[in-house]
């Protein structure tokens, strides 16, 4: 059974839509196209399976939340936090997202053609084998990586104009690793992170992410490997030990 | 939470308010169907020369006699009415708006620059603080503020805001979280030319209001947006501020900025951080003001609130969301998300 279901969504409001989505995926439907999306929150959150679903238009909010397993396609720009608390499937954002990207993700994988707002994968967050990642094939800005407990974020900056984050990078980061295309001054990194230049075993961590990303997007994946990033971890395993205990 | 949607035309073309009450129900999850309101420029070209006061009355006995007793004894009340209304099923009427058009005697404000504006700010403030009963929540010349508890489409229904043409707008779909949701507490605020629209929470509103309120400004309807229109009179008009540094008062760099900027702007905005420390606006926000000269968009200088701005031809649009936007305007030349604390400015041509 591999016909595409399409909905279309122009005025449905998004409880109905999930509804319609999660039905067709209890009945075995596994590819959807869900065309005039405007302003719907909450897309394919809680979602289980193995499902592809293409999302046409400007989602609302929050797409993807806790989902597990399902793999999301957009064809626009999302709002806030795609992919919040999500556990595992793909989120490919053709477009930008808004702040918040990837937020407390905690398995999976988000990537965006484009830029993403503030606090890009704030507590982020890793548990055995579940390690989410966050691609950004654009810029991010401040306080990215915030409260980061765990996982990947690599921002790639290979837009018209490669800005980096302001201030606040990795802030109170206790976990997981944040990547960024070229240099970073030390004064745009946040309380409790700190910076190295990635070596050639980070390097070689990231390169399949950077081809998995310059495959899906369709970019020369080249001029995104051979260049230098910045690694951004946790300067201590507890960042803000002395602040709220005393031994 | 709340949602706020503004459109301006640069060429000053109408726009009827048919496609802002669309686009801001789609954002009702943003809201909490306790407060929704629009302002709109360009709605009285009858009466442009006058001073649009539009009136919450609790009734029509007591403090509409004092209030027309108080705007005779200032001025001359061109025309006035009831403003039309129709009844919708999930909207409780709990007040009579009004609107009278008028004209103040400016030969009892001698010695003042701006007698006009400052016999309306007076008697708004006099109004508002003495009078029980009677609220101006709207007094610039032809613009109006269309407000209420209710949800978006409801309040725009009941004003039936799709018969007002103007070239700017403003909507906004209000969540009420630190005080109750009421007619006066729902947004635009305005004060003359000035009205706002706010996503979030002013935190440094005691300090702002001490501020304000020393220059004679008095707030009156129990929620912190209100001291931002007053606070964009006395930046904007009285000391003559550009929009660009308005803003910078508002929501000023961090001072490990300042010091690394080239000497004349580090100077500039020192001086700014200085002389309008009790201006500068604590907490997450988002915030567009509007004159009848154009609009400006800004968030709080740590982005705690989302905006959105985009162009198609001679409008601009500042939104909490993109789909809001979309929602009135399909073809978009561009979008775009501007950095925390720069203000996003669209003027009208001159």
């Amino acid at each position: 059974m591999d016909k595409e279901l399409v909905i279309n969504a122009n005025g449905i409001h998004y409880t109905p839509l999930n509804t319609m989505i999660r039905s067709a995926v209890a009945s075995g439907v596994e590819r959807i196209r869900i065309d005039n999306v405007l302003g719907q929150r909450f897309i394919a959150d809680g979602l289980k399976g193995t499902v592809r679903i293409k999302v046409c238009g400007t989602p609302g909010g929050d797409l993807g939340m806790f989902m597990r397993g399902p793999v999301i396609e957009v064809f626009g720009n999302c709002d806030h936090a795609p992919g919040n608390t999500m556990d595992a499937g793909e989120i490919i954002i053709h477009g930008s997202s808004g702040d918040a990207t990837a937020h407390s993700m905690r398995g999976g994988i988000v990537m965006v053609e484009g830029d993403i707002g503030y606090r890009g994968g704030i507590h982020m967050k890793e548990y055995g084998d579940h390690l989410p990642v966050l691609i950004v094939g654009g810029n991010a800005c401040s306080f990215l990586g915030e409260y980061m407990a765990g996982g990947i974020i690599l921002v790639l900056g290979s837009g018209k104009e490669h800005i980096l984050p302001d201030r606040g990078i990795g802030t109170g980061i206790h976990g997981g690793e944040i990547f960024i295309r070229g240099t970073v001054p030390e004064r745009a990194l946040g309380v409790g992170a700190r910076k190295a230049e990635a070596t050639e075993e980070d390097r070689a961590r990231i390169e399949p992410l950077i081809r998995r990303f310059a495959e899906v997007f369709s970019v020369d994946v080249e001029p995104l490997i051979s260049v230098e990033y910045t690694r951004i971890t946790p300067a201590s395993g507890r960042p803000f030990a002395n602040k709220y205990t005393w031994e | 939470m709340c949602g706020i949607i503004s459109v301006i035309d640069r060429s000053k073309s109408g726009m009827d308010g048919s496609r802002i009450k669309h686009a801001l129900s789609l954002m009702n999850e943003r809201g909490s169907g306790e407060g929704a309101g629009y302002a709109a420029y360009g709605v009285y070209p009858d009466f442009s020369e006058y001073y649009a006061l539009h009136v919450f009355f609790n009734n029509l006995v007591e403090p509409k006699g004092s209030v027309d007793e108080i705007l005779r004894t200032w001025g001359e009340i061109e025309f006035e009415e009831e403003i039309p209304t129709v009844e919708q099923p999930d909207l409780r009427r709990t007040h009579i708006p009004w609107r009278y058009f008028f004209k103040p005697d400016i030969s009892l404000m001698p010695g003042s620059t701006t007698p006009e504006e400052d016999i309306v700010t007076m008697l708004v403030m006099k109004i508002n603080t003495t009078i029980q009963g009677a609220l101006v929540f709207s007094s610039g010349k032809n613009i109006g503020v269309f407000k209420a508890s209710g949800w978006p489409e409801t309040v725009a229904d009941f004003y039936q805001i799709d018969q007002y043409e103007g070239y700017i707008w403003l909507a906004h779909n209000r969540y009420p979280t630190n005080t109750s949701g009421w007619w006066g507490g729902a947004h635009p605020f305005n004060l003359l030319d000035w009205s706002v629209v706010h996503n979030g929470e002013i935190t440094s509103y005691g300090t702002n209001r001490r501020y304000i309120e020393s220059y004679g400004y008095r707030c009156t309807m129990f929620t912190d947006t209100e001291v931002v229109a007053y606070l964009c009179d006395l930046l904007g008009r009285k000391h003559g501020l550009p929009e660009e540094l308005m803003v910078r008062a508002f929501a000023p760099p961090f001072w490990d900025e300042i010091d690394r900027m080239k000497e004349a702007d580090c100077t500039l905005n020192s001086a700014i951080r200085l002389t309008y420390g009790s201006a500068l606006m604590n907490g997450p926000f988002a915030i567009v003001v509007a004159t009848a000269d154009g609009i400006v968009g800004f968030t709080d200088r740590i982005k705690l609130r989302p905006l959105i701005a985009a162009e198609a031809g001679d409008r601009l649009y500042i939104s909490s969301e993109e789909a809001a936007i979309r929602r009135m305007e399909p073809n978009l030349d561009r979008v775009w998300m501007p950095k925390a604390g720069e203000p996003v400015i669209g003027r009208v041509r001159v």
